[in-house]
C-alpha cells in the first residue's frame, strides 16, 4: 500500500499528482491485466489453431501424440473431408438454405416491422407484442408439437421446410429489432414520398428499405450468423437423409462416425473448413458482427 | 393519414371496388384522392404486409407453442389420439430418477455458468477499457490493443454450437485429445474427462459454456463501460479511488442494467445447454434436461417431452423474475 501513502502526498499537489500517482500504480497492475489478457486470448485460439494444426496431419500421427506439428503437410485430410465425409454437399446444403431463409427472414421481417412501425391500426400493438412474446419461449419446447406440425404439411426432411422453420423463429427478434429500428427514421421522408404519389409498397422498397440500411446489416449479420450455425431445427426436421445434412449437422455426426472409424484428419480437416470461412468473414466484418450479435443484448 | 370515418354512402362504389382489387396504378384519379380510398389503400396496405409474416409466425411459431402446452398433459406418442390425462407426465417426472439427474446438472449450471461467465467477462471488459496506462489528461485509458482482444475473444460466438461441442470433445478426449496430451508431455496421466466421473464432465461442460460466452460479454460490458461519461471516472480518480473502488462503486452500478440482462440470457443459455452436451458427451455420460427431453421425443414419448418442455420453460420463468428482483433500484441516468 505504498502508494496510498504516496498519494496522501501528492494528493495535495492537485491534479497532476493525481495522475502521477496513477501512473506508478498503473504499471504493476498493467502487467497483471494484460498477463490475463494474454492467458484468455491463448485460451480461446488454442483449441481452433490445434484443430487447424492437426488438421494437416495423418490420423496415426494424431493419435500417438495429438500435441505434434506436422512432419509434412497431409493434404489428403482436406480431400476427404471435402468428398468422403461429404463436408462439400453439408456446405452446399447449408448454403442453398441460407439463401432461402436469409432472405425470406429479411423480406418478411421488415414488412412486418415496418407496419407495426408505421402505421396506427386497431392490433397493433398486440401484434407487436405476440412477435416480441415469441423472443422469450425457448425452442426446445415447441419442438415435439414443431415436428408434427412440419409432418402435416409435408415439410419434414426438406429445404423448403427447414427455411420455413428458420425464418418463422427468426421473425419474432426480427420484427422487434425493425420495429424500433423504423420508429426512429423520420417521417417527413415517408410523407413527401406519399404526397409525390408513390404507392405504400413503392414507398417502402424504394424510400423506407434504403434508410433503414444500418438497422439491416446490423439484424442480417445477425440471422445470417444463427442460421448458418443453426443445429436444433435440422436435427429435428431434416434428420431422415444423410445427405441433405446441413454444415453443423453433418460435422456433429461425422465426429460420432469418426470416433468408430478413427479418420480424425478427416475430421479435423472438416472443422476447419466449416470454421475458417466463418472466422475470415468475422475478422473483416468484426465491428459490424460484434454490434449485431451484442444488439439484442443491450435493446 | 386520417382515418375519418364519414357515415358511408360512397357516391362510386362500383369504382371503389374496382379501385381495391386492381393495383394501385390503375387507380381512378376521382377515387385516388378521396379520403375514403386512402384509408382502405392504408388497411389494405397493411393486411398485405402482415399477412404473410403473421400466417408463417403463427403456424410454425405460436401454435406449437400452444399446442406444446396442450399436448403437456396428454399420452401423445406420436399417433392420431391424444389422450388427456391430467397431471400424469409430472407426477411421472416427479419420480424418475433420470429427470432428477440431468435437471441437477442443468439447475447447476443456471447458478454457476452465469456467475463464472459475467465475472470474467466483467473483469476482462473493464482490463480492456481501464486498464490500460495513463496518458496525460486522460482519466482513463485502454489496453494497447484492446480491440484485438476483443476480436479474439469473440470468435467463439461466431462458431456453431454444434461444431464448438464437436472441438471441445476431442480436445477433452481421453487418449488423443489436446488437454491429455498436454498433461502426457508433463507426465501426468489424464483422466477420462467427458466419459468418467461426474464432476469432471460437469467441469468440462461449464469449461465449453464459459469459453463460448466470455467474449460475448466482453464485448457487451466493454460497451456499457465506453458508454459512462469519461468525467465520472476523473471525478473518482481526483477524489483519491483507486482501480477497485472505481470498479465496484462507480463502474458496476453505473452498468448494472446490462450486467442484469446478460445474467438472464446467460442462465438462459446455460439452460438450453442442449447441443453442447448432446454433440460433446458421449451417449452414456452427464445429461442435462433438454438432452433428457430429447431422448424421450426420439422414443416417441411426446406428451411426457412436452411436459418436460414445460418444466423448462417454468425454470426459466423462475429465474428471470429472481434475477430482476436482485437489487433492483431506480435506474440511475446518465
Amino acid at each position: 500500500m505504498s502508494t496510498r501513502s504516496k498519494a496522501g502526498r501528492t494528493g495535495a499537489r492537485g491534479r497532476r499528482g493525481g495522475a502521477d500517482r496513477v501512473r506508478e500504480g498503473g504499471a504493476a497492475l498493467n502487467v497483471f491485466s494484460h498477463a490475463f489478457l494474454v492467458l484468455w486470448a491463448v485460451m480461446a485460439a488454442a483449441p481452433l489453431i490445434w484443430v487447424a494444426i492437426t488438421a494437416l496431419r495423418t490420423s496415426g500421427d494424431i493419435l500417438g501424440d495429438p500435441m505434434g506439428l506436422p512432419s509434412s503437410p497431409h493434404w489428403q485430410n482436406f480431400a476427404n473431408a471435402w468428398t468422403e465425409a461429404h463436408i462439400g454437399q453439408y456446405a452446399v446444403n447449408s448454403l442453398i438454405v441460407l439463401a432461402g431463409s436469409l432472405t425470406g427472414t429479411m423480406l418478411l421481417g421488415s414488412m412486418a416491422a415496418y407496419v407495426i412501425a408505421r402505421f396506427t391500426f386497431p392490433g397493433n400493438r398486440f401484434v407487436f407484442l405476440l412477435f416480441a412474446g415469441g423472443m422469450m419461449f425457448p425452442v426446445i419446447l415447441a419442438l415435439v408439437p414443431l415436428f408434427a406440425v412440419m409432418e402435416n404439411f409435408g415439410l419434414l426432411d426438406t429445404r423448403a421446410g427447414l427455411i420455413v422453420a428458420y425464418i418463422a423463429y427468426s421473425l419474432p427478434f426480427t420484427t422487434f429489432f425493425l420495429t424500433s429500428f423504423f420508429r426512429t427514421l423520420p417521417t417527413g421522408v415517408q410523407e413527401a414520398a406519399m404526397v409525390d404519389g408513390a404507392s405504400h409498397t413503392r414507398t417502402f422498397f424504394q424510400i423506407m428499405l434504403p434508410m433503414a440500411k444500418p438497422g439491416l446489416v446490423s439484424i442480417g449479420i445477425f440471422n445470417f450468423l444463427g442460421q448458418w450455425n443453426q443445429y436444433l431445427l435440422p436435427l429435428l426436421l431434416n434428420n431422415e437423409n444423410e445427405t441433405s445434412y446441413v454444415l453443423p449437422q453433418g460435422l456433429a455426426s461425422l465426429a460420432v462416425a469418426q470416433g468408430y472409424r478413427g479418420d480424425w484428419g478427416a475430421l479435423f480437416a472438416g472443422l476447419t473448413i466449416a470454421m475458417v470461412p466463418v472466422l475470415v468473414v468475422y475478422a473483416v466484418f468484426q465491428r459490424q458482427v460484434q454490434a449485431g450479435l451484442t444488439a439484442g443484448a443491450l435493446k | 393519414m386520417s382515418t375519418d370515418k364519414r357515415p358511408a354512402r360512397p357516391p362510386h362504389l362500383l369504382l371503389f371496388l374496382a379501385a381495391a382489387v386492381l393495383p394501385p396504378r390503375f387507380t381512378p384519379e376521382s377515387v385516388r384522392y378521396d379520403r375514403r380510398y386512402r384509408t382502405l389503400d392504408k388497411y389494405r396496405f397493411i393486411a398485405g404486409f402482415l399477412a404473410i409474416p403473421l400466417a408463417f409466425y403463427a403456424v410454425f411459431v405460436v401454435s406449437p407453442f400452444l399446442q406444446a402446452i396442450y399436448y403437456a398433459f396428454t399420452d401423445w406418442s406420436g399417433g392420431p389420439v391424444a389422450n388427456f390425462i391430467g397431471f400424469d407426465n409430472f407426477v411421472k417426472m416427479w419420480n424418475d430418477e433420470r429427470f432428477w439427474d440431468s435437471t441437477v446438472t442443468s439447475l447447476t449450471l443456471l447458478v454457476v455458468a452465469p456467475v463464472v461467465t459475467l465475472v470474467l467477462g466483467m473483469f476482462f471488459a473493464y482490463m480492456i477499457t481501464a486498464g490500460g496506462r495513463h496518458r496525460r489528461g486522460q482519466a482513463i485509458a485502454g489496453v494497447a490493443g484492446s480491440s484485438l482482444y476483443k476480436v479474439v475473444y469473440f470468435f467463439p460466438q461466431v462458431l456453431s454450437v454444434a461444431i464448438v461441442a464437436v472441438v471441445w470433445g476431442r480436445v477433452f478426449n481421453t487418449n488423443a485429445g489436446l488437454i491429455n496430451g498436454g498433461l502426457n508431455s508433463l507426465g501426468i496421466k489424464g483422466p477420462a474427462w467427458l466419459g468418467g466421473e461426474y464432476g469432471l464432465a460437469l467441469i468440462a461442460t461449464l469449461t465449453v459454456i464459459c469459453w463460448s460466452f466470455v467474449g460475448f460479454y466482453v464485448v457487451l460490458f466493454s460497451a456499457a463501460m465506453g458508454a459512462i461519461p469519461k468525467d465520472i471516472h476523473e471525478a473518482a480518480l481526483l477524489d483519491g479511488a483507486g482501480r477497485g473502488t472505481t470498479f465496484f462503486r462507480v463502474t458496476l452500478p453505473l452498468i448494472r442494467d446490462t450486467v442484469r440482462t446478460g445474467w438472464i440470457y446467460m442462465g438462459i443459455q446455460a439452460l438450453d445447454s442442449f447441443a453442447i452436451v448432446l454433440v460433446m458427451m458421449p451417449p452414456h455420460a452427464m445429461k442435462v434436461t433438454p438432452v433428457f427431453l430429447y431422448e424421450r421425443f426420439r422414443e416417441g414419448q411426446f406428451g411426457y417431452a412436452t411436459a418436460i418442455g414445460v418444466v423448462l420453460l417454468l425454470l426459466s420463468v423462475v429465474f428471470s423474475l429472481i434475477v430482476m428482483r436482485v437489487g433492483d433500484r431506480d435506474r440511475i441516468e446518465y
